[in-house]
């Protein structure tokens, strides 16, 4: 088969919007990590509710656009209240046991949703606004997966606003720093905590609506991406934001160049490509070292 | 002449032995006019295919109801024993050892998987039970996994790829794109698709193979865009057909591509929902709604929908119901419940339970019958049951399937 210009350039495209969905979902992962030093297992499934809330709000009200803004204020509460009562007693008492945590809360939503919304998954469909393919000039694209990539712009731009250019971010980062002293200064760390928690699984809950419309919507549909997030995770560096937008692009362009060349590989390829980062560089591209230990 | 206390004792000893020994069969039969007969009924009621599996187990019961209501076989009653084999062939194996040496089943009906239904026939196979596969496979008919015992109710691959072919490529296009799950269900469909193109003049342009469970197909499409096939077979099945239907549709490529699918679920479609579905052809082995072209078809959606608050069978559904009811319907014809002799009736079983005439084929025991080829619509329909229209119906024919020589079957009679 004759490879051309244009449908390399196709490929790209397609890369960086599947890029796009990785990346959102290792943000959440990384934030909630470099903050608290909590493995979120759960994040996926968090990712899943997200989706089947979105429907959920979608089918009652007909309109895509109040579902985006609901339902990751829905998901983020439920990430409040899971840190408040579910998490927050196992601070202290090393990384193993909110991870074990996390994993059977997965599992709870997961058996939730079954219960709920049935096990086969409900139908999903996107927006007529974003429906069908336009003409890029090199093969024809999805809209909907355009402005999946612009919504994953707006999300990173926001999160950066907030942690660089506002006062209530420039506190999140001390306490990522150092949650002694932000204490010792007087500022309830805990709370922090919460916040950030709630807006890493708000953000799950975001990539869950916006993932919706590109794919099945069924109870196991976290477990799956749950793997390629941490792929991100881990190749970007844990707790690094930068680092998960950049390895999230990256891990979305090798599989789609891959499976332009060798279809059977591109599974494998991304992890051939964390195997990779981890032997020359440890802790990803932009991670800080030791925070494992 | 008289007789002597000798003869008479000896006629008495005579007498009293044949006695003794006829005990045991008139013991035997009371039991029997006592006992159920069981079927053991092994499906995956947890896990991906468990809706389906869920659907199978209703049709079943319907079968069975039936024929209990029917008076049964000499005032003989069946019952089913439902299992959940959890999609898992050591399960299945174990569900169904179970059922024959603790349950003592008398025959083994289910399964909803290649993998599961050939660990559930090694165990049939061994201890001479009777199997009725209803799901669908290309090698359990084959002579190497084979025995008298062995039946398959299920269409299997090769016939349902055919099927598929045989109406799509005259009509639509001979260049052809396959996007296939990279297991033996996957390969078995291509190898059926090719077969009915061979004779057409069809050309495969590129079989792409993706890994099973992917939930992203977009990074496969800008290739078959750049293909420009007339038609895109989508070699998956449930999850996996959804995801890349939906995905397939996103890219546009349904304008100048026809998309058909070798299985087109009913259960799939209520899942994936109308519009990544829309204009996609399938084959099925069954569809209610061709209960206007089949009589037997309306028989059995009447009498599913008044035991089921009205609701429709499914495909694989239908399959338990004609599964169960062939098997019973033998134990009749043979007038027995040992697996040998009801396997010998159901050998020359002529049935048509719910979708037009079928039978066994003698050399591998393949349920010969019609496929029926949808369209999955997006417009115009009457209810939420209402997804398809049935373009065709191909015809039970045995030239259909491969030969019995190349099963591996010396005896064709």
């Amino acid at each position: 088969m004759e490879i051309t210009p244009s449908l390399l350039a196709l490929q790209l495209v397609t890369g960086i919007a599947l890029g796009a969905v990785y990346a959102l979902l290792a943000i959440g992962l990384s934030l909630i990590f470099g903050m608290l030093t909590v493995v979120n297992f759960a994040h996926g499934a968090f990712f899943m509710v997200g989706a089947f809330i979105g429907l959920y709000f979608m089918g009652l009200t007909g309109n895509f656009w109040f579902s985006l803004v609901l339902t990751p204020l829905v998901v983020g509460a439920l990430g409040l209240v899971t840190e408040r009562f579910l998490v927050r007693p196992l601070y202290g008492r090393g990384i193993d046991y909110p991870l074990l945590l996390t994993f059977g809360l997965s599992w709870v939503l997961i058996e939730a949703m079954r219960v709920m919304f049935g096990i086969e998954g409900i139908p999903s469909s996107t927006p007529p606004e974003l429906r069908g393919a336009v003409d890029l000039g090199i093969g024809f694209f999805p809209k909907y997966r355009l402005f999946l990539i612009f919504a994953t712009a707006v999300v990173v731009l926001a999160l950066w606003l907030f942690l660089e250019k506002t006062r209530y971010g420039l506190i999140v980062r001390a306490g990522s720093r150092d949650g002694e002293i932000c204490k010792v200064l007087g500022i309830d760390i805990a709370r922090v905590w919460l916040v950030v928690f709630g807006i890493g699984t708000a953000i799950a809950g975001l990539s869950g609506v916006l993932a919706a419309p590109t794919r099945a919507v069924n109870p196991e549909m976290g477990i799956h991406v749950l793997a390629e997030s941490f792929v991100v995770t881990v190749v970007g560096g844990m707790g690094s934001l930068p680092g998960a937008v950049l390895a999230g692009l990256l891990v979305g362009i090798v599989f789609s160049l891959t499976s332009l060349f060798a279809p059977d590989l591109a599974e494998l390829s991304i992890f051939v490509l964390m195997a990779v980062v981890l032997l020359l560089r440890p802790q990803g591209f932009f991670g800080k070292q030791g925070l494992m230990s | 002449m008289s007789h002597t206390p000798a003869n008479l004792r000896r006629r008495r000893i005579v007498m009293a032995g044949t006695a003794v020994a006829a005990a045991p069969a008139l013991f035997n039969i009371a039991r029997a006019q006592g006992a159920a007969i069981k079927i053991g009924f092994p499906v995956p009621l947890t896990g991906a295919f468990s809706a389906e599996a869920q659907d199978q187990v209703r049709a079943a019961e319907l079968a069975v109801k039936e024929w209990n209501a029917a008076g049964g076989h000499k005032g003989q009653m069946a019952e089913l024993l439902v299992r959940d084999d959890k999609l898992n062939p050591g399960e299945a194996a174990t569900r169904t050892l179970e059922l024959i040496e603790k349950d003592k089943v008398n025959f083994v009906v289910g399964s909803l998987s290649a993998a599961t239904q050939l660990s559930i026939n090694a165990v049939t196979k061994e201890r001479k039970v009777l199997f009725n596969s209803i799901s669908q496979s290309d090698t359990i008919n084959e002579a190497k996994d084979w025995s008298l015992y062995t039946f398959h109710e299920a269409l299997n691959p090769h016939l349902t790829a055919g099927a598929v072919g045989r109406y799509a490529f005259p009509k639509f296009g001979k260049k052809v794109v396959y996007l296939t799950a990279d297991y033996a269900y996957g390969h078995e469909m291509v190898r059926g698709f090719q077969r009915a193109g061979a004779g057409l003049g069809v050309q495969t342009l590129a079989d792409i193979r993706h890994p099973l469970g992917a939930a992203d197909y977009s990074a496969f499409l800008p290739r078959i865009q750049a293909l420009k096939p007339d038609i895109l077979v989508l070699c998956n099945f449930g999850r996996d057909l959804v995801n890349s239907a939906k995905q397939a549709t996103d890219f546009g490529l349904k304008q100048g591509t026809k998309i058909i699918a070798p299985v087109l679920l009913y259960t799939s479609r209520q899942a994936g929902g109308a519009d990544a579905f829309e204009g996609i052809l399938g084959g099925t082995s069954y569809y209610w709604g061709m209960e206007d072209k089949i009589p037997s078809a309306k028989k059995f959606n009447d009498a599913f929908r008044k035991a089921y608050g009205g609701s429709v069978p499914s495909d694989y559904g239908a399959l338990g119901y004609a599964g169960i009811r062939s098997v019973l319907q033998a134990v009749k014809d043979a007038d027995a419940t040992d697996s040998t002799r009801v396997s010998i009736a159901l050998r020359q079983l002529k049935y048509d339970w719910y979708k037009g005439p079928q039978f066994y084929r003698k050399c591998d025991h393949q349920s010969v019958q019609s496929v029926v080829i949808v369209e999955s619509k997006s417009k115009g329909m009457k209810d939420k049951n209402d997804v398809f229209n049935v373009l065709a119906i191909e015809a039970a024919d045995e030239k259909n399937l491969r030969t019995c020589e190349e099963m591996g079957h010396k005896v064709t009679t």
